[in-house]
């Protein structure tokens, strides 16, 4: 069915009129206008922080713009709260999803709109039956009776939809779905929205993946630092106008890189086996290799046992059994402590629960790791000269921004510059192995263009690089090899030029047999 | 450059609330304003005039050396050090509520190596505060160790321990050899060797009061804990594990060791105080009726404080100076005041520092909205 | 021997019927507090100012059911209090519950002195019915010789059954809280509340409202815990009868993992353990003040050996704050 039958372009659902919402003195959306119809799939395309969350939140009542007009089926309305907004039918996908884990995900849907029967008692059965039926009415798919915590990350996903769906919403916000979904799972989500907008719900997808949108999308409308840029028929564009109209200026899509002879190896890792957190298997058998001046990327869904592989490298978390040698030393169990001593060194995922200690000024950021060395320290006591100094010299060299902020805690600056700090502060450390795990996530482009520039630049100069990331673009172009990890195992190795997505996202889901190790 | 302007916004509403935390003076008084508004209704409920009850009060304590030396140094100095003992534990993120327990077990141990060894004065004095020491650094460590080996809840544990540490003490004022004996509830005086009173050092003439030693044991501390906060390596790995403890980990601070040994410290301190108070006031221990509250108290005298060493020396002088005010409370023309007006007081002054954060929160919102757009 | 061994049982039982229900009444209180993310360490001080207001309004009026209500009213007052610091100021958690430990115990005191002249109330005019009493008189007049004395005072039967009326609401509640919990909407929404706040409140729940609810249901069934052992334990207040009940039932708590009939397991296992207390104390020559330590030890081993299994509620001490 073509989009012409789908969209109903007489009858807008949503539109959004001239929206300014200011946080302080600051404009997060600056005359924003949105409108979207029935049966079609709307994507609203900007970098982070381009202000995307905001104007949603802003249409889902989790926020008041400051000024503006919002109409829903026609009519001018004022939405003051979440509830008013699911009265109104709109239903919002949160990015990071909003489950309770330990709740099946019958009552995850439930929750807030609970049937009832006497005594004040939630009908269980009743619930049960209704989200079968939605979920069988659209293809979802989803068990009903489960536990959130047992599922995965793509029927956590269809939880979500069918949280929405339960409470009748015709418009559907969906922001950011697809960050943790493989190929295989972006491919069903489209169809489910395909299925959806048929039975004439409209969807507004918040998006930086322009492939998604072209993909996906009816339509797009392009914000870029809280101003409305435009809006365009999807069909009428390619993904290198809409880079360009997101970021302002053209966009190079690869890292440049040297050819490099592959060195000795590092970092050696063998039949290693370890568990999650909850005491399951997450690594079962990882063997790996990483040697100095090379890339090698870490390609894989969620929940794959990267996590715990890189908890372990780091000594956060203690393996099971399995040999790993960092330049032919014993690795294996050791503290994080004798790790980095040993040569290991690394960008967490989580920069602001490991990578900083945000309520330390930037100065003590930098020298976290050698604030028992001398000059940071001499015999017990701090030396604030020296730290400062390294700290002003580092922020210079690093393009920490604002300047001058070496006495600021670290808490104070935005995202892409603390992850300036972290950079900063390893690839000063100067160890023989970088471990990046998700570097750039939550970055934009300028930041994102930063990153992968140290990243290849560690490797040009000899060092050995390990970056586990779930960005299949990142992986793909900075990588000389690609490891693909499934179920706890390195499955496959593939050189870095001859990788392509569809077989890598087949390889992800436990596909593509052949050539696997 | 849009960009840089961001950053500098950001930078700018930030640097604004750090300068409003660090002004937490400002809330700490108004805090102490509001606990006086309510034990004023309190005062007002027991049938007594609060401006005159506040004024002779105020009045008392500064009308003479001797009652000054009664608020600032025998009443203080336990708070001073209880409250250090607080606060070098919320550095490191734990809370210390065990220092109640904690200044009792010092207490015994003093008490018993006072009692029972024969040493002269010199030798005496120290080896009493080490036993204190020693024991407040298990009694504290072990609720750490705990905590690290087992995952268990430490200030769960550590209520625990103070009613064990004071089931222990009645045991062991009550074991024979150690009670005074002839019914009485209470243990042997310490040999006057090992007391610190100065009279008992330089005679009666020197000083009119019975002032002792332990405050000035009690603001080394004071200093000490300033510069190891502040200046060392030791302080900087202990505040990083208590503002984010993984990444402290992750930047291979060993968290477990800096949870324990900041228990330990915790627990030196607060068993200190239980010492001096042994070998400086009471030279002995009583059976306890109720826990006594030296270290509950500590939590308060931390708090007004702000967790600042030197905060900590005039919360303790400001606590010390209340509690001798609640013990002259009865004895004002016609007053029928129970002494609990004072825990009234500090409780509310407590709760409304916890709270003060709505008032903070406040300030900047309103800052926001009227200063600058 | 055996009749001898029967007493001791039922005196040890009769024990930990006394100290139980206290206990239980606060630990299911703390199982609404927590459940709904909200750490009430002031358990212990809502505990006693229930104790307190219990005694002191049964020194007046005749109904003890009038005084118990005044103690459950009282613990919630107190614990409206910590509501309002923690929900609406996000305040710390421990630190304001700390300060309502003082501050009860203060209030309670302060109170006392100007009513009574002392630190303890004049003894309650009535205390709670033990409500088999008439039954129990019935059936050992009517049953003939054995039989009949199987009811008599004192007997095992009557040690064991024949207990306070609060002792059988406070068993009767594990079922209701069970339900609450598990059954109704109530529940769920506050379940969800203490797992994952945001989530609840995109979806309409009132987090902050469900947090009131909880924190002052826990300050009620405290203060009924409190009064239950000045209006049926113990029939006046004083400052000692109150020795950190609220903490053990915090302990229970974690313990049962947060649920109300695994709390009653904990809470029975400490009330058994003063119960042993009571009666190896009276006639033993270990001193009183070493047997006085068992409860606490045996919480310390309950932490020790349980906490790292019980699924904590993952929002559980966190302040929840709307993000922008």
């Amino acid at each position: 069915m073509g989009e012409s039958e789908r969209i109903d372009w007489n009858q807008p659902t949503v539109e959004m009129r001239n929206i300014v919402k200011m946080f302080g003195s600051f404009k997060a959306n600056d005359g924003i206008n949105l409108k979207v119809h029935k049966g079609e799939i709307h994507a609203i395309l900007g970098e982070n922080g381009a202000g995307k969350s905001t104007l949603m939140n802003v249409l889902y009542g989790l926020l008041q713009p400051t000024s503006g007009q919002i109409f829903v089926n026609g009519k001018q309305v004022h939405i003051d709260s979440p509830n008013k907004a699911i009265e109104l039918g709109i239903g919002m996908v949160h990015q990071h999803f909003m489950l309770v884990q330990p709740f099946t995900v019958t009552e995850n849907i439930i929750l807030g709109s609970e049937p009832m029967k006497s005594l004040n008692r939630v009908d269980m059965k009743a619930a049960r039956a209704k989200v079968v039926e939605i979920s069988e009415r659209y293809g979802l798919n989803v068990n009903p009776a489960a536990k959130v915590e047992d599922i995965s990350v793509g029927m956590q996903q269809r939880a979500e939809i069918l949280k929405v769906l339960f409470r009748g919403a015709e418009i559907l916000i969906l922001d950011e779905p697809t960050s943790s979904l493989t190929p295989q799972e972006i491919l069903e989500l489209v169809e489910i929205m395909q299925n959806l907008t048929r039975e004439g719900k409209s969807i507004i997808l918040i998006t930086h993946k322009l492939r998604e949108i072209k993909e996906a999308a009816d339509c797009c409308t392009i914000i870029r630092q809280g101003r409305y840029i435009d809006t365009v028929r999807v069909a009428d564009v390619t993904e290198h106008d809409l880079a360009s109209m997101m970021v302002g200026r053209n966009v190079e899509f690869h890292a440049d890189k040297k050819e490099m002879p592959r060195g000795e190896v590092s970092l050696r890792v063998e039949e290693l086996h370890a568990k999650d957190y909850r005491g399951v298997d997450a690594v079962r058998g990882l063997n790996l290799t990483v040697s100095r001046g090379e890339i090698v990327g870490i390609a894989g869904i969620d929940g794959n046992g990267q996590t715990e592989l890189v908890e372990v490298l780091t000594g956060l978390r203690k393996a099971t059994s399995g040999r790993i040698t960092m330049n032919g030393q014993d690795a294996f169990n050791k503290t994080p402590r004798e790790l980095f001593d040993m040569g290991i060194s690394s960008i967490p995922a989580d920069r602001q629960k490991h990578g900083l200690i945000l309520d330390y000024p930037v100065e003590d950021n930098l020298v976290l790791q050698n604030i028992g060395n001398q000059p940071y320290s001499r015999r017990g006591t701090l030396q604030r000269k020296e730290i400062r100094k390294h700290a002003s010299e580092l922020v210079e060299k690093f393009d920490i921004r604002p300047r001058g902020c070496e006495n600021e805690k670290a808490g104070a600056l935005s995202g892409g510059n603390q992850q300036k700090v972290i950079i900063a502060r390893e690839v000063t450390n100067d160890r023989d192995l970088l471990i990046a795990v998700n570097p750039t996530r939550g970055l934009d482009v300028g930041a994102i263009e930063y990153v992968h520039r140290y990243l290849v630049e560690q490797r040009n100069k000899g060092k050995a690089v390990l970056l586990v990331s779930f960005e299949l673009d990142e992986i793909m172009s900075l990588s000389d090899r690609i490891d693909v990890i499934f179920e706890g195992k390195i499955v496959h190795s593939i050189e870095g030029g001859k990788a392509d997505e569809k077989t890598l996202g087949l390889m992800m889901a436990g596909g593509g047999g052949a050539g696997g190790k | 450059m849009a960009n840089k302007s961001a950053d500098a916004q950001v930078l700018d509403s930030r640097s604004f609330v750090q300068k409003l935390m660090a002004g937490s003076f400002i809330y700490t008084l108004i805090s102490i304003l509001i606990g006086f508004a309510i034990g004023a209704v309190a005062l007002l409920i027991a049938d007594y005039n609060p401006l005159v009850a506040y004024g002779s009060l105020f009045s008392v304590i500064f009308s003479s050396t001797k009652t000054m030396s009664y608020c600032f140094v025998e009443y203080a100095t336990p708070y001073i050090l209880t409250g250090l003992s607080v606060a070098f534990s919320f550095k490191t993120g734990m809370f210390n509520i065990g220092a109640e327990g904690q200044y009792v077990m010092g207490a015994v141990a003093a008490m018993l190596v006072g009692v029972f060894v024969k040493l002269p004065g010199v030798l005496l004095v120290p080896l009493c505060i080490l036993a204190a020491i020693a024991v407040g650094v298990v009694w504290g460590g072990l609720v750490g160790y705990l905590k690290v080996r087992f995952g268990s809840h430490e200030v769960l544990c550590m209520i625990m321990f103070n009613w064990i540490a004071y089931y222990f003490s009645n045991y062991i004022v009550n074991h024979p050899g150690v009670n005074v004996g002839g019914g009485k509830t209470w243990s042997l005086p310490i040999q006057d060797e090992a007391k610190i009173t100065i009279s008992q050092w330089f005679g009666k003439n020197v000083v009119s009061t019975n002032t002792h030693f332990g405050i000035f044991i009690a603001i080394a501390c004071v200093l000490a804990m300033y510069y190891i906060i502040n200046k060392t390596t030791f302080g900087f790995r202990l505040k990083a594990v208590g503002s984010n403890r993984s990444c402290a980990e992750y930047a291979g601070i060993n968290a477990n060791r800096c949870v324990i040994l900041s228990l330990a410290i915790s627990g030196a301190l607060a068993a200190l105080a239980g010492g001096l108070q042994v070998l400086g006031v009471t030279y002995k221990i009583n059976q306890f009726a109720t826990q006594e509250s030296y270290g509950f108290n500590g939590i308060t005298v931390a708090l007004i404080g702000a967790t600042n060493p030197i905060g900590v020396l005039l919360g303790g002088w400001f606590f010390g100076a209340m509690k001798y005010a609640g013990t002259r409370i009865k004895m004002l023309d016609g007053s029928r005041v129970p002494k609990e007006i004072i825990d009234i007081i500090m409780g509310c002054i407590v709760l409304a520092i916890a709270t003060s954060n709505l008032l903070r929160m406040a300030v900047v919102r309103h800052e926001m909205k009227g200063g600058k757009v | 021997m055996v009749a001898e061994l029967i007493r001791d049982l039922g005196i040890i039982l009769n024990a930990t019927l006394m100290y139980t229900p206290p206990l239980l009444f606060a630990a299911l209180g703390s199982c609404f507090s927590e459940k709904s993310g909200v750490v009430n360490i002031g358990l212990e001080g809502m505990i006693v100012i229930g104790a307190f207001a219990g005694a002191a309004v049964g020194c007046f009026v005749p109904n003890p059911w009038v005084s118990f209500l005044c103690g459950g009213i009282a613990g919630g007052l107190f614990a409206l209090i910590h509501a309002f610091a923690t929900v609406t100021c996000k305040a710390d958690q421990t630190i304001s519950g700390t300060a309502i430990n003082f501050l009860a115990s203060g209030v309670s005191l302060f109170v006392c002195y100007l009513l009574f002249g002392t630190s303890e109330t004049h003894p309650v005019i009535n205390k709670l019915p033990r409500i088999f009493d008439g039954l129990f008189g019935f059936l050992e007049e009517k049953l003939p010789g054995a039989l009949g004395q199987a009811f008599a005072q004192n007997s095992f039967l009557d040690l064991v059954f024949n207990t306070y009326a609060s002792a059988y609401l406070a068993f009767l509640l594990v079922f209701v809280v069970w339900f609450v919990f598990f059954r109704t909407r109530f529940g769920l929404r506050l379940r969800a509340v203490g797992e994952h706040p945001q989530a609840a409140d995109t979806l309409g729940v009132n987090v902050a409202l469900v947090r009131y609810i909880c924190v002052v249901l826990s300050g009620v069934l405290a203060g009924f815990g409190g009064a239950s052992i000045t209006l049926a334990t113990v029939s006046a207040f004083r400052p000692s009868i109150v020795v950190g009940q609220g903490f053990i039932a915090i302990a229970a708590v974690i313990f049962g993992k947060f649920k109300p009939q695994g709390a009653l397991i904990g809470c029975i296992l400490f009330g058994f353990c003063n119960g042993l207390r009571v009666v190896v104390g009276s006639n033993s020559v270990i001193p009183v003040n070493l047997i006085s330590m068992i409860p606490y030890v045996v919480t310390i081993l309950t932490l020790v050996l349980f906490v790292g299994r019980a699924r904590v509620p993952a929002a559980n001490g966190k302040p929840y704050i709307k993000s922008r």
